[in-house]
């Protein structure tokens, strides 16, 4: 009889709710979410903004030539960021490196703060994502339009194919641009919702004490592997903008 | 994962919360929100501070190493202006030295024909000493000549005996 209680208890234990993290609530009380409520969202919002000017402003106000640790972080993010946007849009496409920049710092900010404990990561929302797909994607539109006029749409006509395969392979590549935005925000916010997901699931089950072990190395694990993830999530979305970028500003094939 | 600490009181996520799309406006104004704010105080703050900070670094480390090439330079100047007074020097020694053996050669030189012209000098008055002493001697050998001649004529036959003749052969005998 005790140990079906007790399997009973640990059933009540074991409701794992993985998606819980994600839920946006308001902040002070009240349930409706109007376009300018202050949300958990925001609040992580917010700190995002702080966390990256405390790197990338006060780290830096030494402004020392030997560099302070802080100031070195900085620094060879600017540099990374910098050599990025220079080696794949060109010495034409610097003068967007702070737009690139701004979104990379954001992005690996907003990833690398959502890995605290209790946190809200704000990344791993559609809304989220999609808008900086979107905004990336009719940037780079709109750009391409205005630098090059009508010679842009030679992106989509690959002359190196023979002519009778052409119109197919602009279909396809219409197709492609047009796909861009989806899988540049849907990568970010997946990788973000999933990792976050497996953790909970994880230290759900470390309620049950003969797995409990298992369980919190696999979320030792998982975490460590998610650090990592935060990073390449936030290089690869920086890295598919700038290539983007490079197609705006040099569309023949 | 905060969001669970009410316990019971919590309310849990239907599905997918990222698909809540009553939720949407909000994110997405803050979002906006967001991005504007980062933007500025990275364009204008944080991104011209550490550019400016490379290139001061660059041009820093740029102006070291001109300094160390100047420097070098200098060096090697150095260098060269020590081995030519080092070869001047050398020079200048063996002229001294050159000069010094040519006036001491001089001074002997001097010093040789003095003592030469001596020497000549004293030489020259022993041979006149000589050929006086050996004058006064030639006639005292004819004086003595004579008188043995004379006094050996007068004893062999005293009636033929002729001073002058005696003389005049005595003289002829000591010339021959």
């Amino acid at each position: 009889m005790a140990i079906e209680s007790d399997a009973v208890e640990q059933e009540l234990e074991l409701a794992i709710h993985p998606m819980d993290q994600f839920l946006v609530k308001p902040l002070f009380g009240g349930s409706d979410i109007g376009m300018f409520t202050i949300t958990n969202a925001t609040l992580w919002l917010g700190i995002t903004v702080l966390c990256a000017i405390a790197l990338m402003v006060l780290g830096t106000r030494g402004r020392a030539i030997v560099p302070s640790r802080s100031q070195s972080i900085a620094e060879v993010i600017y540099v990374f960021i910098y050599k990025m946007v220079e080696d794949i849009t060109g010495k034409d496409g610097l003068k967007y490196f702070p737009y690139i920049f701004s979104l990379f710092i954001f992005i690996l900010v907003a990833n690398v703060v959502g890995l605290l404990p209790a946190s809200f990561t704000t990344t791993s929302h559609i809304a989220v994502t999609a808008t900086l797909a979107l905004i990336v994607f009719v940037a780079v539109t709109v750009l391409g339009f205005v630098k090059n006029g009508t010679a842009f749409l030679s992106l989509f006509w690959v002359s190196a194919a023979p002519l009778a395969l052409r119109p197919i392979l602009a279909l396809i590549e219409v197709i492609s641009y047009f796909v861009r935005p989806v899988s540049h925000s849907i990568r970010l916010a997946g990788n973000m919702m999933a990792g976050h997901a497996v953790i909970k699931v994880f230290a759900g089950f470390a309620v049950v004490t003969f797995i409990s072990p298992a369980a919190i190395g696999a979320i030792v694990a998982i975490y460590a592997l998610e650090t990592l993830v935060v990073c390449i999530q936030a290089y690869v979305f920086t890295i598919l903008t700038c290539v983007y970028l490079k197609d705006a500003l040099h569309p023949s094939h | 994962m905060a969001t669970e600490t009410n316990g019971a009181a919590t309310e849990h996520a239907q599905g997918m919360p990222q698909l809540d799309f009553s939720t949407f406006p909000n994110q997405i104004f803050w979002l906006l929100v967001t991005l504007v704010v980062i933007y500025f105080v990275m364009s204008r703050v944080a991104l011209p501070r550490i550019a400016s900070v490379l290139a001061e670094r660059h041009g820093a480390i740029q102006s070291d190493l001109d300094k160390a090439e100047q420097m070098k330079a200098k060096a090697v100047e150095a260098e060269a202006a020590y081995n030519k007074a080092l070869v001047d020097a050398r020079a200048e020694a063996q002229a001294i030295v050159d000069a010094t053996r040519a006036e001491i050669q001089k001074d002997v030189d001097v010093a040789m024909a003095k003592a030469d012209a001596e020497i000549a000098a004293k030489s020259a008055e022993s041979e006149t000493a000589i050929k006086e002493i050996r004058d006064s001697a030639m006639s005292a050998i004819e004086e003595v000549a004579n008188d043995t001649a004379e006094a050996i004529v007068a004893k062999i036959m005293p009636a033929a005996a002729d001073k002058a003749a005696v003389q005049a052969a005595v003289s002829a005998r000591l010339k021959g």
